[in-house]
């Protein structure tokens, strides 16, 4: 029955901070209670019994994609949401629940009693890796390292215009409050 | 002797035992974070009126001296003054960030505590993963930071939060780096297995802690300098550079909000110097062999106790760095050899069933030389004249 109980609460929280960050009118709040969700992700994955999943999810999604989202609201100018995306935002949503509806719903493991099942060790996790999904593993390890040269090549290019046209210390320093985004 | 090594452990299953069945988990998981509550707070305490001690003494003045003996009951009136002052938040701040952030970091911390071994069984939780885990609670003081210098709403605040976030993010690469090289020889993620893979004696009389090997020295290093920096400590107190930018995040608390940062912060110190000591310095083992029957609880906090001690020192003797050196430091010095002493370590782990007489002497001269040689090719980049001359855009 705790364990019910602590399904129920942990659930209730990330839903109620999923529903949050779609409904909140701040951005950076937004940001914030997705971060709440992944938090509550990742409380779900340890209560399965999926330790490492639990913990990669809050290392890379709280830890990492959160400061990356967070900088790209504060680098982006407006945090107010206009009004007008509403109606297709609502058809969007609708069409997505609906998609994941009929996911969960087809499931065959949904309806009967599930085993528990015992948790994959690190170590399993890591041997797996290595072994059965090396191709995966290095096709990541190529595109991530892809990734990071271009962020760098592109980086690069610009401290290099910068440097070599001295028109630049004319340039005015962005304001504090053109950051921030006020509430 | 091996009563008094368990003597905490007995204790808190006594504790615990007294309690009817059903409650018995309960009890004891309430025991131990009482007890490791109880410990690092009082350890909070002691190391800021110690700290203010060393730093007075290093600096030649006497430090904090008026409150009870040799002024060693500052920190209590410190806590009085912090909760009686008065709690001050600025007209256009995001009031609920604001209050939440002094929670987002501190709460988090004391998780960290869970996964480190104090003593032999002297530890909380002994995760699969502990490791992971250690470095996921680690994640949420980069939130903390952002949350108090964006919600300040202090051009100050929001340059010491960016300022910090940049500098998280950066040395989080070479402390996992350094951590590395200790999870490959241990084969494990768990804290315990990696204190287990330090025991044992060489030469029949030297613990064979990873700090006695190339790749574990090195590591070390690279392990202490990273983890100052992302616990804000100087050299890299940038963040809250006080003489460019007030206080940073700090810049807009007052009253007991500030002390949680400051609690927080010293937490996070804890908790990682904490991690060093198992990784590196063997954990709880004692550093000889003829020291085996002393008590391991001991060792970890004479082990800790050194190292908080060697970032007091650090701290009384190194300037601030400038905030490119700092990134440099990090990009192009720690994050590279980081990387080749994962290859020192490879080449320890592959020599180790070398058994001729003078093989440790070898095995050192290799790791030693392979790390010794990037360390020279890389700390050359690191000269003033080895890059252009910086280019001030904006303080021109």
């Amino acid at each position: 029955m705790p364990h019910e109980l602590t399904f129920l609460l942990v659930a209730g929280a990330t839903l109620g901070a999923a529903v949050a960050a779609m409904a909140l009118r701040n951005i950076v709040h937004c940001a914030l209670a997705a971060i709440g969700a992944f938090a509550g992700l990742a409380a779900l994955y340890l209560q399965l019994n999926a330790e490492f999943a639990g913990f990669a999810q809050i290392l890379v999604y709280v830890g990492a994609v959160a400061i990356l989202i967070l900088f790209a609201v504060m680098l982006t100018h407006g945090s107010e949401a206009s009004s007008s995306t509403r109606a297709s935002g609502w058809a969007v949503a609708a069409l997505l629940g609906l998609c994941l509806a009929l996911g969960v719903g087809r499931s065959p493991s949904l309806w009967r009693d599930a085993k528990p099942a015992a948790g994959a060790s690190a170590r399993q996790i890591g041997g797996a890796l290595v072994s059965e999904y090396i191709v995966p593993l290095e096709t990541v390890g190529l595109l991530l390292t892809s990734a990071l040269l271009g962020a760098v090549t592109i980086a690069l290019r610009e401290t290099e215009t910068k440097t070599s046209d001295p028109g630049i210390h004319e340039e005015r320093p962005p304001r504090a409050s053109e950051m921030v985004s006020r509430s | 002797m091996n009563g008094f090594d368990q003597i905490f452990v007995t204790m808190a299953h006594r504790l615990s035992g007294a309690a009817p069945a059903p409650v018995q988990p309960i009890m004891l998981a309430a025991l131990i974070i009482a007890a490791l509550m109880t410990a690092f707070g009082s350890c909070f305490a002691l190391t800021t009126i110690m700290e203010r001690k060393i730093l007075g003494r290093m600096q030649n003045r006497l430090g904090p001296n008026r409150v009870g003996p040799c002024g060693l009951l500052q920190p209590m009136a410190d806590a009085v003054k912090m909760l009686i002052k008065e709690d001050l938040v600025p007209d256009a701040a995001d009031r609920t960030l604001h209050a939440l952030a002094p929670l987002v970091l501190t709460v988090p911390i004391w998780l960290a505590f869970a996964v480190l071994p104090f003593g032999r069984n002297m530890v909380a939780v002994n995760f699969d993963a502990g490791i992971l885990f250690f470095f996921a609670i680690g994640g949420a003081s980069e939130l903390a930071v952002f949350m108090a210098g964006w919600s300040s709403q202090n051009k100050y605040s929001l340059i010491g939060a960016m300022r910090g976030i940049a500098q998280m993010i950066s040395y989080e690469v070479p402390l996992v780096l350094s951590t590395v090289t200790a999870l490959m020889m241990a084969g494990s993620l768990s804290l315990v297995a990696i204190v287990d893979a330090q025991s044992g004696y060489a030469f029949g009389w030297l613990a064979r802690w990873h700090v006695f090997t190339p790749w574990g020295l090195a590591g070390f290093g690279l392990f202490l300098i990273a983890a100052a920096a992302e616990s804000n400590r100087s050299p890299f107190d940038l963040p809250e550079g006080e003489s460019e930018i007030i206080a940073g995040y700090l810049t807009e608390y007052s009253g007991f909000k500030y002390a949680l940062f400051f609690l927080g912060e010293y937490l996070g110190l804890f908790a990682v110097t904490g991690l060093g000591v198992t990784l590196f310095l063997g954990g709880w083992q004692p550093p000889v062999k003829a020291l085996a029957g002393t008590p391991s609880w001991f060792w970890f906090a004479a082990k800790f106790a050194a190292l908080i001690f060697l970032f007091i020192w650090v701290r009384a003797t190194l300037p601030r760095l400038r905030l490119d050196q700092l990134l440099n430091f990090s990009w192009r010095f720690l994050v590279p050899l980081g990387l080749v002493n994962l290859l020192a370590a490879a080449v320890w782990s592959w020599t180790r069933p070398w058994q001729f007489p003078g093989s440790m002497g070898v095995r050192w001269l290799i790791g030693g030389s392979i790390l010794a040689l990037f360390y020279c090719w890389l700390g050359r980049g690191l000269r003033p004249d080895a890059r252009p001359a910086r280019q001030y855009h904006y303080a021109a």
